[in-house]
């Protein structure tokens, strides 16, 4: 089936503004999520799931919650490690401190504290923008490093200062298999990326653009700058929130607020660049390519048979991947995902140039 | 309500003869600085009901900052501003579109990364009234919210013959559309009145008449008040019921287009005196 637009008409502006308008999209999406929810699960392998799957999936959702905030919104955030950890401990405080806390609720208790701890931090929005706000987010940072690492309310007096969660469950069933837990962070990334792009399509998600766009011109035509700017701090930072509480819990299940520094700030922030700012499919993009290239560098020598040391894999794995990012910002400065949409533009007419 | 409001005209304009009421708005003794500068000294003038009411003088004489003044992005030191009759206090841009006060600006201020439809859209985002859970779910009420406003932007999309590039990103679109589209994002919002800001820069002959078009067709089928600031004397004579002439920030003349015309203070700003 050729990838085509021609005798699809659309009769109702509900056709109209469907996620995909295209049948082919909708056939290619159904059988990617097949994939995830059944092919991989029954053959994949553990390594599979713990080295690559599970963080892909985790750290394409903070992506996805950065994205709103930086690509939507146009608000720099340098604080994404912060609110991740503020997510994971919050969720940890919720969970041992309250008897028979189920997983779920200690996950968006742990949102809801990320996003007071975003908006607090939004504030500076209101009057500074670009790379000053950047600099005022990174108080963020380095304000929960000092907190988590201090003050040891938060770790429950947790005498190493790292603290970890056991037997976690969901309604009963354990997630304790690479398998379970990989399926548990991809329901929860698939719900969060949905509710992402429905934000993204209606009237709030017009509203960051516009604020991104072009911020005066949004206030004349009714746009409150300080609603539309903190919705996206507090939208942003609950799903960032969330995945920190996937990232401690699920991923690593015992952590020091080492895990959230601010390595891993710029690190979503790179992901969010490259996959391409403004886009939810960017978010994936962008996690594939910072997570899973590397991986998949690292193992080129072994399987074409390349007798190469450990040692020079890694260093030549650097430098390949440092220029792919840069040969990728050169050919499109807007991101995988733009490129990914030039390409869909150009097959709808393949093999005819207009 | 756009439908009422061309039934309305369509009475009007059956009752015989143009339809220009009350002074909505009325600007009193209006004085801006920045600093030192006097951008604006002591203008005093108004606005009538369904009129269009055009700003001219030379640049730097203070016409778009007495825009900015009307709707709220700068705040004069002295004077006041009666909307509706109402005395306005300090004020936000956004206050000003919710009373009904839409603008185009000098400089196209598009959304540039969002499309025709999504630039337009957003022009109604007052009207738009769900909240933030029920869009994430995207369910029932907020689908109908959208497709509702969707058929009023699509009207606004034919009224201005924009049909063919409603999904492209309006920074790809030639000068003249995002004119045309700024234009659609401030009819979006309904508004009583219109403030338009060099809506004919650097268009053609062709362009031009248009946009004329557009405009009079606006102040006629929906009854908006339209407050324009233009350089191209033949458009202003033509089309505005009364002109207000600014020059160093001062007002020097105020009229119908032949009173203005003939000004002798007018003649001088425009064209110097011989000494």
């Amino acid at each position: 089936m050729l990838y085509r637009e021609n005798g699809q008409f659309k009769a109702s502006y509900a056709a109209d503004q469907q996620i995909f308008p295209i049948l082919q999209d909708r056939v290619a999406i159904g059988a990617l999520l097949a994939i995830a929810f059944i092919v991989l699960p029954l053959f994949g392998s553990e390594y599979l799931f713990r080295a690559i799957l599970i963080p892909f999936l985790i750290l394409a959702l903070a992506a996805l919650g950065l994205n709103i905030l930086v690509g939507y919104c146009g608000q720099i955030s340098l604080g994404t490690g912060a609110f991740m950890a503020v997510g994971a401990y919050g969720a940890y405080n919720f969970l041992v401190r309250i008897d028979g806390m189920p997983l779920i609720a200690a996950m968006l208790l742990g949102g809801l504290s990320a996003t007071v701890i975003g908006v607090l931090f939004g504030i500076p929005s209101l009057r500074i923008k670009g790379l000053y706000l950047a600099v005022a987010t990174l108080a963020a940072q380095f304000f929960t490093d000092w907190a988590f690492l201090r003050i040891s309310w938060f770790t429950n007096n947790s005498s190493s200062g790292s603290v970890s969660v056991a037997g976690l469950n969901v309604l009963g069933l354990p997630i304790e298999s690479p398998v379970s837990k990989y399926l548990f962070c991809l329901v929860v990334v698939c719900v969060f990326a949905l509710m992402a792009k429905n934000l993204t399509r209606s009237a709030i998600g017009r509203q960051w653009m516009a604020i991104r766009d072009m911020d005066v011109a949004a206030a004349v035509i009714g746009i409150r700058p300080m609603y539309a700017k903190l919705t996206a701090f507090a939208v942003s930072s609950f799903i960032v929130g969330v995945a920190g509480v996937l990232w401690a819990f699920i991923h690593l299940g015992a952590w020091e607020p080492a895990a959230f520094s601010i390595d891993r700030s710029f690190q979503l922030l790179f992901m969010v660049i490259i996959g391409g700012l403004g886009s939810i499919m960017g978010a994936f993009f962008g996690a594939a390519f910072i997570i899973v290239l590397p991986i998949l560098l690292d193992q080129i020598p072994q399987l074409l048979g390349i007798p190469l040391s450990t040692a020079t894999t890694s260093h030549l794995v650097h430098m390949i991947f440092g220029a792919l990012i840069v040969f990728f910002l050169i050919v499109e400065p807007h991101g995988l995902a733009k490129l990914w949409s030039i390409g869909k533009q150009k097959l709808r007419l393949w093999p005819f140039p207009h | 309500m756009m439908m009422n409001d061309i039934a309305n005209a369509a009475e009007a304009s059956a009752a015989g003869g143009r339809r220009i009421g009350e002074v909505i708005l009325d600007l009193q003794n209006i004085s801006l600085r920045f600093g030192g500068v006097k951008a604006l000294t002591d203008i005093s003038f108004n606005v009538r009901e369904h009129e269009i009411r055009s700003i001219i003088g030379p640049n730097g004489a203070g016409k778009s900052s007495m825009l900015n003044v009307i709707n709220g992005v700068y705040h004069p030191q002295e004077g006041r501003i009666l909307f509706h009759g109402q005395e306005r206090k300090k004020m936000e841009p956004h206050m000003a579109a919710t009373q009904g006060i839409a603008r185009t600006f000098q400089n196209i201020a598009l959304f540039k990364g969002m499309s025709v439809l999504d630039n337009i859209m957003t022009g109604r985002n007052l009207k738009m009234k769900s909240n933030l859970l029920q869009m994430a779910l995207y369910w029932g009420a907020v689908q109908k919210e959208e497709i509702a406003h969707r058929e009023k932007v699509e009207e606004i999309i034919d009224f201005l013959e924009i049909q063919s590039v409603r999904k492209t990103p309006v920074g790809q679109l030639p000068y003249g559309l995002q004119k045309r589209v700024e234009l659609g994002r401030a009819l979006a919002a309904e508004p009583t009145m219109l403030l338009l800001d060099e809506p004919m820069a650097g268009m053609n002959v062709e362009e031009k008449q248009d946009m004329c078009r557009f405009i009079l067709d606006v102040n006629d089928q929906f009854g908006t008040t339209i407050v324009l600031i233009e350089h191209d004397m033949g458009v202003v004579m033509d089309i505005s019921d009364r002109v207000v002439v600014l020059d160093y920030g001062k007002k020097i003349g105020d009229g119908a287009p032949d009173e203005v015309r003939n000004n002798e203070e007018v003649i001088r700003a425009y064209l110097g005196t011989s000494h």
